[in-house]
């Protein structure tokens, strides 16, 4: 489904020149649930951006779904982030002056869909979510937990072929930590391919496959 | 990039972002627009209404909306009275004025001064005779007394004088213009028309802002008659007001047919107006735009700042919304209906300011500029012009930082790194 073959990427700052990724070779199927792991500055998160098509890397190939990154442009990219990917980020990113609703309506609406069906199906990923009671309620009026499960929502709303998550626990305590990744277990169960990367072993764990990464290479991989 | 999908995200994204934005920067941002709307409208609007002023002044106390005025060769206009009884029994005509005008010299100091070396208090005025119930009824004259009262039909040797003839009440010192000093109502004058000369009093003081009234002396028509020795009662000036609706250059043209116009020249109001007022008039309004220009200026970057400081501390949240697929069009498309919405809203609250107040209050308390009561021109069409050109140009400013902001990268904005 999403593989890797000798990705490198090199931040240059002035005369410094930062190898974050030095050649890594990954593979994802279809409906497996990957964890990335690795200290901080492993380059995990810059891993999950050249695979989620939100970077560019230095060098290396990316194919998804059979179709070679490399060679997309820019507007098929964001075509792509928007119909095949879904996102959940730490720090949840949802627009403070939109509501749950019409945070997780938006990129449906973004797809062509009309706007009552856009909201119809906003709801109903909501209510997946437990979230029946908070569609209008604004990003600052829910605690952590509900605004992460409304960016879940955001996310898989539109049923996408793959769900990247960071650090999607980071900012969470643990009873939200635990309820966001029993939703990430439940989408998995039903076939949803997710690639999360996390710090927690506590949750790392919870997936198919582990990757650990340290200093920009693939150091060990658990099949579990 | 106006596709409609665009145009339905970014209508989506802007209405939701305007309806819960801070109520106060949004109000203060349709004030900054309702105040270059006024800027735009009414500055141009004013200096244009200052000549306008002026316009409307000649034709409501001079000449009406046509005047017939004696031919360059004559002094009076030959056949005035059947001329006049023509015009009274036209449909089109409201009311006319006729007015006896000759040249003379008013003498103040006549009874003092002994010898003939002495400096004259004197000074060269138009001098006109009037039927002071036809003019008041025709020009409201009497509106205009600064000091005295207006004449009566009955009045013997008594004058009205412009105030410009008066040192007390004149500018100051004006190219070719003299000044009586020390002349005030009760005070007599010695006047001088051709070989005539008689004493009068003055009776009152008219101060009127049209130039040649301001510089003349008025009599009652009667008494001018005698003094100028005109038995055949044959007028200088015969001012012509037409009902509401009457088109004065259809008119004239229609004098013109009627052969009139071989007895004196025949001109609209806008014809009877020095040339030079039109030519300040067009000066003004040039300035105007000038000034409403900047205006623009100033509220196209007022708006650009608005729009990029808006957009900059939502760099990261328009980073999101590409990353999760929204096309940067749409972002762009949802910052113009922004900007078309703060523009829209201070035009229409600078439409109700206008309209509803600033063009009625001036209208009924012109702004006494020294030489025009100046209203406020404002015709609707120039109004919308102006409005489309403020829109247009609040939306181009507001579209130019929106995509200096969407185009950075999007994995930077997202993750706030410069």
């Amino acid at each position: 489904m999403i593989e890797t073959r000798h990705l490198i990427k090199t931040f240059q700052d002035g005369d410094i020149e930062t190898k974050v990724l030095k050649g890594i070779d990954f593979k994802a199927e279809s409906g497996e649930f990957v964890a990335i792991m690795g200290r901080s500055g492993a380059g995990k998160s810059t891993l999950m951006y050249q695979m989620s098509l939100l970077d560019e890397p230095t060098s290396g190939e990316i194919t998804i779904n059979g179709r070679d990154a490399h060679a997309m442009s820019e507007k098929e990219k964001s075509q792509f982030r928007l119909q095949t990917f879904g996102y959940v980020f730490q720090d949840y990113a949802l627009l403070p002056e939109l509501s749950a609703l019409e945070n997780v309506a938006l990129p449906l609406l973004m797809q062509g869909l009309s706007k009552e069906r856009a909201e119809t199906q906003a709801a109903q990923a909501l209510a997946r979510m437990g979230l029946s009671h908070r569609l209008g309620n604004l990003p600052g009026q829910l605690s952590g937990g509900e605004q992460q499960r409304v960016s879940i929502s955001r996310a898989v709303a539109h049923d996408p072929a793959i769900l990247f998550a960071d650090e999607p626990t980071a900012n969470l305590d643990r009873i939200s930590s635990q309820s966001v990744m029993e939703i990430f277990q439940e989408l998995h169960a039903k076939g949803q391919t997710i690639i999360m990367v996390t710090h927690e072993d506590e949750y790392g764990t919870l997936a198919d496959r582990i990757i650990h990464l340290d200093d920009g290479r693939i150091v060990g991989a658990e099949k579990r | 990039m106006f596709s409609l999908l665009n145009i339905r995200v970014g209508w989506y994204l802007a209405l939701r972002q305007i309806r819960r934005s801070s109520r106060w920067a949004t109000v203060l941002i349709i004030f900054v627009m309702l105040l270059t709307f006024l800027n735009l409208v009414v500055v141009t609007g004013i200096l244009v209404g200052l000549i306008e002023g002026i316009n409307d002044s000649y034709r409501t106390q001079y000449v009406g909306d046509v005047i017939i005025s004696s031919l360059e060769t004559k002094n009076y206009i030959e056949n005035s009275p059947s001329i006049i009884s023509f015009l009274t029994s036209l449909p089109q005509v409201d009311r006319i004025a006729a007015r006896y005008v000759e040249s003379g010299v008013a003498d103040a100091n006549y009874k003092t001064r002994t010898d003939p070396n002495d400096k004259s208090n004197s000074t060269g005025a138009q001098f006109a005779g009037i039927d002071p119930i036809a003019e008041d009824r025709f020009s409201n004259l009497s509106r205009y007394m600064l000091e005295g009262e207006y004449l009566a039909p009955d009045d013997y040797d008594k004058v009205l004088v412009g105030h410009q003839l008066l040192s007390e009440y004149s500018f100051g010192d004006q190219p070719g213009l003299t000044t009586l000093k020390g002349v005030k109502v009760g005070s007599k004058l010695r006047i001088t028309i051709g070989s005539a000369q008689r004493e009068v009093t003055v009776k009152g003081v008219l101060k009127s802002k049209i130039g040649e009234l301001s510089v003349r002396m008025f009599m009652v028509d009667t008494q001018f008659r005698g003094l100028i020795g005109r038995s055949d009662y044959n007028v200088a000036e015969i001012a012509v007001k037409l009902h509401d609706g009457n088109d004065p250059a259809a008119f004239r043209d229609f004098l013109l047919n009627s052969d009139i116009g071989r007895f004196g020249k025949i001109k609209t109001f806008i014809e009877s107006i020095p040339p030079g007022v039109a030519d300040i008039k067009s000066t003004f309004a040039m300035l105007g735009n000038m000034i409403s220009s900047i205006g623009l200026v100033v509220a196209s970057i007022t708006i650009f700042i608005v729009i990029f400081i808006n957009a900059l501390t939502r760099r990261k949240f328009i980073g999101i919304l590409k990353g999760i697929g929204i096309k940067g069009e749409a972002i762009e498309i949802s910052y113009m209906i922004q900007s078309f919405f703060y523009a829209t809203c201070g035009s229409a609250v600078g439409l109700l300011v206008l309209y509803g107040v600033l063009v009625p209050l001036i209208a009924a308390h012109p702004i006494d500029f020294p030489f025009s009561d100046g209203i406020l021109v404002a015709p609707i069409p120039d109004t919308l012009a102006r409005i489309a050109l403020l829109v247009f140009s609040t939306i181009i400013a507001g579209y130019i930082p929106a995509r200096m902001i969407v185009r950075k990268n999007t994995l930077d904005s997202i993750l706030g790194r410069t």
